[in-house]
């Protein structure tokens, strides 16, 4: 199903759209707030978009000086090319220190490689921790927005969920009560962990050290709690030195909440005595990405999610209508790169209104991207016929001014005559809740032309 | 110094009036300006539907009818940005690269090449603006709200030296109306509940008239108003600044 049929389902509940829309302007809004604060805010994305695009120039280098630094304090370090590698490498690590409980802590490079049905396939127990990645894996679904992984539910319907999963008492959406149940299930979740997944929001290469961005504290512990610890990474979350999470860290959460710093920025050096530390490292299509010039700064993302916020798309037709991984403005640039048939109506499923492009921290042009990926999908992905027939007779005609004019008149004088029932059939999309304009008498060329007759 | 006047296509075929009050508003401001007939299209529905290769004839057709004026001025911020942004794909003749710089939305062409605010126009009702995104983030007409610098807005500065005007806030400012060329046909729900959403911000805030610089956004809340019998009017910033010179 295209983003557009999907968005046409979402949007059958009026309603609930609203709220979905209003929750996540609300969170724009705290973010327009936060980011009024900081004097220099646009400075800081302009360095923050030079570092990033300085270290996809230099990948090579700075990947190679991490890893090096990293071995240095202890940390293993792993490489794998695609998703498949990256879970055989992580099902390995656990095999190797007989774990059988993992407690996992919010990856979206995770779900991108499917890591949990790989493992519990393997008989691994996995268990998201952070609260709306539990609520999501309990309603067996995926993340509908990469910080709010479980906006797209009502706390009355996690309300059932959790009846149904945890055994909690009916409390018509009481939050607090919730909470502290999701909070008891999952202490005992932590105690009994053997392992601890965690993803990376920022890899640095002079100190070999990661940097894990949290509100619950779920990476910390698991970390803590459990011998071994497995932090994923894309090869693009390097920063080249520790004082550049001064620019980083300043608009990650201020992006993505509107909060000033995420309750938890914690420092990943070394193993502490007696446990395990890995990093696996994935491109799984990156570096093909990074040889699309005009796709290449896709890659500065730092999961903030605040396109997906300030998107009135997003807003108004949920994560999963996008079907991907990684939804909204940045998944439409990333995604296309991954499978172009398959997210084909991604792109087209923008305005191009642009507020994207200016709410990113690290300023990439999404919406330029989007545009640029419309040229390419409708030569390379098959298009339907009419569709296509339609726009290429369109382009001959806007060519050639004389046949331009007769098909101007025509369709005036369609909408002007025929009768109701016809002009608004079925084949009329925009009718269906529009009015077409009301035809005035002639058009501007004419007026014109009688104008300077009269003149 | 000679203007040549842009009519996009749908302003000539379904809302000649706009084209009018742009003409006569830039004769009362003394322009020189001419209307070069055999005008089509800038190809933008065709750019933004991933057509960008078919529309080069209709690109030439522009850059051949506008290639002698020194400014070019329409009243369509998303055809103006087509022209600067997208005219790419033509080679870069020293016409294409000059058309490209100088082709101008008529609120901006006013304020920042005519260096006038005060029209002396009056419009006596509640006026909502709707900002177009292509103008506002594409042409940069005003500060949109996602950006930390400081506030300005191009047709602002023109609507408050309206005679009687009053212009009304919105509860979001700078949202984008859901329009998108082919998107409201091809994304038709979310087109549609976009629209509605921000016809009512106009409604919750007193507006009676809807006005912008782009007639493509107001065609598609129009539209809206029109079937849900909504007591809002949509008029081209054009109309209202040549009112009652």
């Amino acid at each position: 199903m295209s983003h557009s049929d999907k968005a046409e389902i979402f949007n059958k509940n009026e309603a609930k759209v609203n709220w979905h829309d209003k929750a996540l302007w609300f969170v724009r809004e705290k973010r327009d707030t936060a980011a009024h604060k900081v004097k220099g805010w646009e400075y800081l994305r302009e360095l923050a978009s030079g570092i990033k695009a300085n270290v996809l120039s230099n990948l090579d280098e700075y990947l190679i000086e991490f890893e090096a630094n990293a071995q240095k304090n202890g940390i293993k370090v792993h490489w794998a090319s695609t998703a498949e590698e990256h879970n055989k490498i992580v099902h390995s690590i656990l095999s190797e220190t007989n774990a059988k409980k993992v407690v996992k802590s919010k990856s979206m490079l995770t779900e991108e490689c499917h890591l949990n049905p790989y493992l519990e396939n393997k008989g691994i127990e996995v268990i998201d921790t952070d609260l709306g990645e539990r609520i999501v894996q309990l309603a067996k679904e995926a993340p509908s927005h990469i910080v709010l992984p479980a906006i797209h539910k009502t706390k009355e319907e996690v309300d059932e969920l959790f009846q149904k999963h945890l055994g909690t008492k009916p409390s018509k959406g009481n939050p607090e009560y919730l909470t502290n149940e999701a909070r008891k299930h999952l202490r005992d979740k932590f105690l009994k962990a053997d392992a601890a997944i965690t993803g990376v929001n920022f890899a640095i290469a002079e100190t070999g050290g990661f940097v894990v961005c949290t509100n619950e504290g779920n990476a910390d512990m698991g970390a803590h709690l459990t011998k071994v610890h497995i932090a994923c990474m894309g090869i693009e979350k390097i920063i080249p030195k520790e004082s550049h999470l001064g620019v980083f860290l300043r608009l990650l959460a201020r992006s993505a909440t509107g909060q000033p710093i995420t309750t938890y920025s914690s420092h990943f050096n070394k193993p502490a005595s007696g446990t395990e530390m890995h990093i696996v490292i994935v491109d799984n299509g990156r570096t093909e990405q990074l040889s699309r010039e005009d796709f290449r700064s896709s890659l500065h993302c730092i999961r903030c999610g605040a396109c997906m916020n300030t998107c009135p798309i997003y807003r108004r037709s949920g994560g999963h209508s996008y079907n991907a991984t990684i939804p909204g403005p940045i998944g439409s640039i990333l995604s296309p790169g991954k499978d172009l048939t398959k997210h084909s109506s991604l792109p087209f499923a923008s305005t191009l209104c642009g507020s994207c492009t200016n709410v990113c921290p690290v300023k990439i042009n999404i919406h330029e991207q989007l545009y640029k990926w419309r040229q390419i999908i409708v030569k390379d992905v098959k298009q339907p016929f009419i569709k296509k027939t339609t726009l290429k007779i369109v382009g001959k005609v806007l060519a050639q001014p004389k046949l331009y004019a007769i098909f101007g008149k025509s369709a005036r004088w369609l909408i002007t005559y025929a009768p109701r029932f016809m002009v608004y059939s079925r084949l009329n999309t925009w009718g269906k809740s529009r009015e077409l304009p009301k035809i005035e008498n002639g058009n501007f060329d004419q007026w014109y032309k009688n104008r300077n007759k009269n003149g | 110094m000679k203007v040549g006047l842009f009519i996009p296509c749908y302003i000539n075929q379904l809302y000649p009036k706009v084209g009018i009050a742009t003409l006569e508003l830039l004769e009362k401001l003394g322009v020189d300006v001419y209307y070069p007939t055999n005008q089509t299209c800038c190809g933008q529905p065709l750019g933004n539907s991933g057509y960008e290769s078919d529309a080069k004839g209709a690109c030439a057709v522009f850059v051949k009818n506008f290639k002698e004026y020194d400014y070019v001025v329409g009243p369509s911020g998303s055809c103006v940005y087509h022209v600067n942004q997208h005219f790419d794909i033509l080679p870069q003749t020293e016409d294409v690269k000059k058309i490209r710089k100088n082709t101008y939305e008529l609120c901006d062409f006013i304020v920042n090449v005519l260096d006038k605010k005060v029209i002396g126009a009056s419009f006596p009702f509640k006026v909502g603006l709707h900002k177009s995104c292509h103008g506002l983030r594409g042409l940069k007409l005003g500060s949109c709200s996602e950006r930390m610098v400081p506030y300005y807005s191009t047709e602002e500065l023109l609507l408050k030296e309206v005679k009687g005007i009053e212009l009304m806030s919105l509860n979001r400012k700078d949202e984008c109306c859901g329009f998108g060329g082919t998107f409201s046909v091809f994304e038709e729900a979310i087109s549609v509940k976009m629209g509605k959403d921000r016809i009512q911000d106009h409604l919750d805030n007193g507006v009676e008239v809807i006005t912008g610089a782009d007639h493509s956004c107001l065609m598609h809340l129009e539209g809206l108003l029109n079937r849900n019998n909504q007591p809002i009017k949509v008029m081209h910033i054009a109309e209202i600044l040549n009112n009652s010179i």
